[in-house]
């Protein structure tokens, strides 16, 4: 009763892997290392013995081969983009060029120091300097900082910015717009930044309308965090308007970047009244998500609050490239070193391939594979905002709600067909969210192979809706009891004795 | 564009089956006046052979640890990444999926976080540890948060011989909630200053902050720091930046930390120009629902299977929003666990005899530097693999000597402090060869 049928989802062999540390036997290794070349002392002739360690109980001791099979196991465990499509809203999951891994690798960045002199590091001030210019360039902006190593990092930097170019104006302001359908995010770096946050309800139209900023606006508002295009896949097409109402009070207007893989070429959101906004490279610039990072945040901005940004910046003078430190009125530092750099080597590189043509047509194709994707599923799904998307379209389950099947049945249903599930039950504003992102790297056939799943999976609701609250079935585990993981956190393996 | 599979006709195919004309229509929400009207300036595409040639370029700028003798630590070490390590990093299943929201399908990146978390904790001798951090220095910043927010209290004791670079982010996202900070010196040994500390704290203060082995080479001892931040209720936290040291020096928990953070680039994943490193943060078990960041825990399917989850999403920004842990999302899965993947290679031994490596070697050239005319050691603390030198010579025109040897030398302290503008930071790791530490002691002057 659980089959799929010929489609792409299909069980196959996997295998059983323990713990590492239910593996092993004392004495076996996994290392080598060079022959010891200077006098052998023993440690406590160097250090006292008091600040030694005796040993590292409970440490795996296993073999070469043992890492890479318990590895290799458990990767086929996960769904990845390179398995297939992976239509998780706002995450932007396109394919990842492997010529960017290879870039990343080359020794002249691998095995450069971040303290080495900047005469020896030309090449990585380089690239980070032209990085700099393409994104300020795609987001419309006068400067870009490469530090944050994350979205919210990012958002973090950028309030900090905006916080200290209000504290240099007399009043660092207490409170932060932000409309209902932001990422948790936006309201967790407010209060990071010491900011009270204000909500902003969205229109009938799913956008932030000017009046409603009106109303809430005045001189103690730092920013308002809008997210254009916004988490229903919506353009903020009062953002022009948003913004001069909040400029007039002097207020910021911070973006979250997030989905900017729908606008590049098309429409700049430093064209359209932002300040700051962060960018994340882990989404539109191709940098692989890796289960959950490296990424990487750079915040664009405008030139008012170039005096803030952290320290250093990537200076050009003639021909020669510097890291600039002497920035009084910088924020500081968000982190150790100039920047999470592999990932910038990653987004350089995805770039350069792509130019500028190649990312107006990634804009374009994000599109409309979210609109072809909106329009054969609506009416099978509901559609609570019914005109054209951007780079994602949100569904709900109320057309399914009424045989007692609710997104997630639908999502985990998803999984035995062979597909990742959207991102679910957000934005929060929607009742029930199926909120799907396809990106540029898909094809038709795989857009069409989804839609026919999504339309099987409506029919089994009505038909036969008990292998739905069962789903999924094909994957080595089934539905999880994350209540339990919660009430009796176990958080690591411990040894026995 | 060898990235984007639709066709002309698929897309003409997609557009009638949407019902308009262009994708133009499908933007019709954007208003004019915010339309770009040109093409973006950015260069026009490159082959994949071009782009690869050109990038290729821009590396050979640099230099490289390859082509030179590196003895530059500070916080990014030089150290041997087994090559399993890059090839199973490199597998698609581990590199191109997301944040483990969907368990059934993740149970890969979560059972190797979960052994990640494991394996921290063993390190450092903690209860518990998160699924990762951005990096060392944020790490750090967010354990004084974490202080703050457990004690209420607002000042932070943080000692002089922490990182510079920790101690600047510390700052940056302590000053956004008013909290205030105080640094202790540093004593002729090299060490935290304990009298000083025994002055500085009170009941008014959070947390006091150490970095072992400090900024400067020299091992803390972090028992009496952390018997003095008790004594007035104040929590130890201790920044761990090279963690191959823990292979051999007692770790923080064993000695009464209460935060440990540090982090794990030093753990197989190398230098890239500072980046992208992973934030090691590790606590008692009685803190675990003050910490921030993503956490893995145990628990079992409908039909009793072993399996893996994201948990106590309580204390995160999606359910918390304003009221969450911290603003973190993203972290570093995947160097996270890279690093794990490196000390399960490693394993108890491998994790003590490189780092007895490390100690061995450094302490060698120590000595062998120290007996060069016109450099003496300038502090007499215990070190690891990481030691300073006061010099007669400016420091800054001895490195630019020694690059025409091919050799980075270290690092000219009066960088970051003042009162060390006569000294170098020299690091030596199990990569530099008795020859090359021969060589750097005769390039200096020191004969054979």
């Amino acid at each position: 009763m659980s089959g799929t049928g010929n489609t792409i989802g299909t069980r196959g062999l996997v295998l059983n892997e323990p713990l590492i540390f239910e593996q092993g036997s004392p004495g076996r290794v996994g290392y080598s290392l060079p022959p010891v070349d200077v006098p052998e002392k023993k440690a406590e002739v160097l250090i006292p013995k008091r600040l030694l360690r005796d040993g590292i109980p409970g440490m795996p001791e296993v073999s070469e081969v043992d890492v890479i099979r318990h590895y290799t196991r458990i990767s086929q465990w996960n769904y990845c983009v390179d398995l297939g499509f992976f239509p998780l809203g706002s995450c932007t999951m396109k394919y990842n060029p492997r010529i960017n891994e290879d870039m990343a690798r080359l020794p002249g960045f691998a095995k450069a120091h971040p303290y080495q002199p900047e005469e020896l590091s030309q090449g990585a001030l380089q690239l980070m300097w032209e990085l700099e210019q393409y994104l300020a360039e795609v987001a419309g902006m006068d400067r870009v900082t490469l530090q944050p190593s994350a979205g919210a990092h990012g958002e973090l930097t950028g309030l900090m910015m905006i916080r200290a170019y209000h504290t240099s104006r007399g009043n660092p302001r207490s409170k932060v717009l932000i409309p209902d359908s932001a990422h948790g995010t936006n309201p967790a770096t407010s209060a990071l930044c010491g900011y009270r946050v204000v909500p902003v309800k969205e229109g009938p139209r799913g956008i932030v309308e000017a009046k409603a900023v009106a109303e809430v606006m005045d001189n103690e508002v730092a920013a308002i965090m809008v997210t254009s295009p916004n988490t229903l896949g919506l353009f903020e097409d009062q953002i022009v308007e948003v913004s001069k109402i909040v400029h007039a009070k002097g207020g910021q207007v911070y973006c979250d970047g997030a989905n900017l893989n729908s606008v590049m070429g098309i429409s700049r959101p430093g064209d359209c009244g932002v300040d700051v906004i962060q960018i994340n490279l882990h989404k539109t610039f191709s940098q692989p998500h890796g289960g959950g990072g490296p990424g990487a945040g750079p915040v664009a901005l405008k030139k008012h609050l170039a005096p803030f940004m952290p320290v250093p910046t990537v200076e050009k003078k003639g021909p020669r490239f510097n890291l600039d430190f002497k920035r009084p009125k910088s924020i500081g530092k968000v982190r150790a070193f100039a920047a999470s750099f592999g990932v910038l080597v990653r987004s350089y590189t995805y770039i350069r391939s792509m130019g500028s043509a190649g990312l107006r047509r990634a804009s374009e194709v994000a599109v409309l594979n979210a609109n072809y994707i909106q329009s054969q599923l609506k009416g099978t799904y509901h559609l609570p905002y019914d005109r054209h998307c951007m780079h994602e379209c949100v569904f709900t389950d109320a057309l399914q709600a009424r045989h007692d099947i609710h997104t997630v049945d639908i999502a985990k249903r998803l999984i035995d067909y062979g597909f990742h599930p959207p991102t679910i039950y957000f934005p929060l504003i929607v009742k029930a969210a199926l909120m799907i992102e396809p990106t540029e790297t898909e094809s038709k056939e795989t857009l069409d192979q989804f839609i026919a799943a999504m339309k099987r999976i409506a029919q089994e609701a009505e038909e036969n809706p008990e292998v739905l609250r069962q789903a999924p079935h094909n994957p080595k585990v089934t539905r999880m009891n994350e209540t339990k993981a919660a009430r009796e956190p176990k958080l690591r393996w411990r040894p026995t004795s | 564009m060898r990235y984007i599979p639709n066709t002309d006709a698929d897309c003409k195919a997609m557009l009638q089956a949407i019902g308009v004309r262009s994708v133009e229509e499908l933007f019709a929400d954007i208003p004019a006046a915010v339309r770009l009207k040109r093409p973006l300036k950015v260069p026009p595409a490159l082959s994949e052979s071009e782009v690869a040639r050109q990038v290729r370029a821009l590396a050979d700028k640099n230099a490289n640890a390859d082509r030179y003798s590196m003895f530059l630590g500070a916080g990014c070490y030089n150290h041997f990444s087994p090559s399993i390590l890059n090839h199973l990093v490199l597998r698609g299943e581990f590199l191109t999926p997301y944040t483990p929201y969907q368990p059934e399908v993740a149970q890969g990146t979560l059972q190797a976080l979960y052994e990640y978390q494991t394996l921290i904790c063993l390190l450092t001798d903690m209860d518990v540890s998160n699924a990762s951090m951005y990096e060392g220095a944020s790490a750090t910043a967010e354990a004084a948060l974490m202080a703050h927010r457990i004690t209420g209290r607002s000042e932070v004791v943080m000692a002089r011989a922490v990182h510079p670079e920790y101690r600047a982010v510390t700052r940056t996202y302590a000053s956004q909630l008013g909290i205030s900070f105080r640094e202790v010196a540093f004593t002729e040994a090299g060490v935290t200053d304990i009298g000083q500390v025994r002055k500085m704290l009170s009941e008014r203060v959070s947390c006091l902050v150490v970095q072992s082995p400090n900024f400067l080479g020299v091992i803390e001892d972090l028992t009496p720091l952390a018997e003095a931040a008790h004594a007035v209720g104040a929590l130890l936290v201790v920044a761990v930046a090279e963690p191959v040291s823990l292979g051999i020096v007692k770790p923080p928990g064993e000695c009464g930390a209460d935060i440990v953070t540090g982090e794990g680039a030093g753990l197989g994943t190398g230098l890239n120009y500072g980046g992208p490193a992973v934030g090691f943060f590790a606590t008692r078990e009685k803190f675990m629902r003050h910490m921030p960041g993503r956490l893995v825990g145990e628990t079992e399917d409908r039909e009793g299977r072993t399996g893996y989850v994201l948990t106590l999403a309580t204390r995160e920004q999606h359910i918390r929003r304003e009221k969450a842990t911290s603003n973190i999302c993203t972290s570093e899965s995947l160097i996270a666990n890279m690093s794990a993947m490196y000390m399960v290679t490693m394993g108890p031994q491998g994790l003590r005899d490189v780092a007895l490596l490390n100690l061995r070697k450094a302490a060698y050239a120590k000595d062998r530097l120290a007996k060069v005319r016109g450099f003496s050691l300038r502090f007499t603390g215990p070190t690891f693999n990481e030691f300073v030198l006061r010099t007669k010579k400016k420091p800054g025109e001895i490195l630019k000597g020694l690059l025409k040897r091919q050799i980075i030398g270290g690092l000219d302290l009066g960088r970051f402090y003042p009162e060390l503008k006569d000294c170098l930071l020299v690091c030596v790791t199990e990569q530099n060869s008795r020859p090359e530490i021969d060589a750097l002691a005769k390039a200096l002057g020191g004969g054979r």
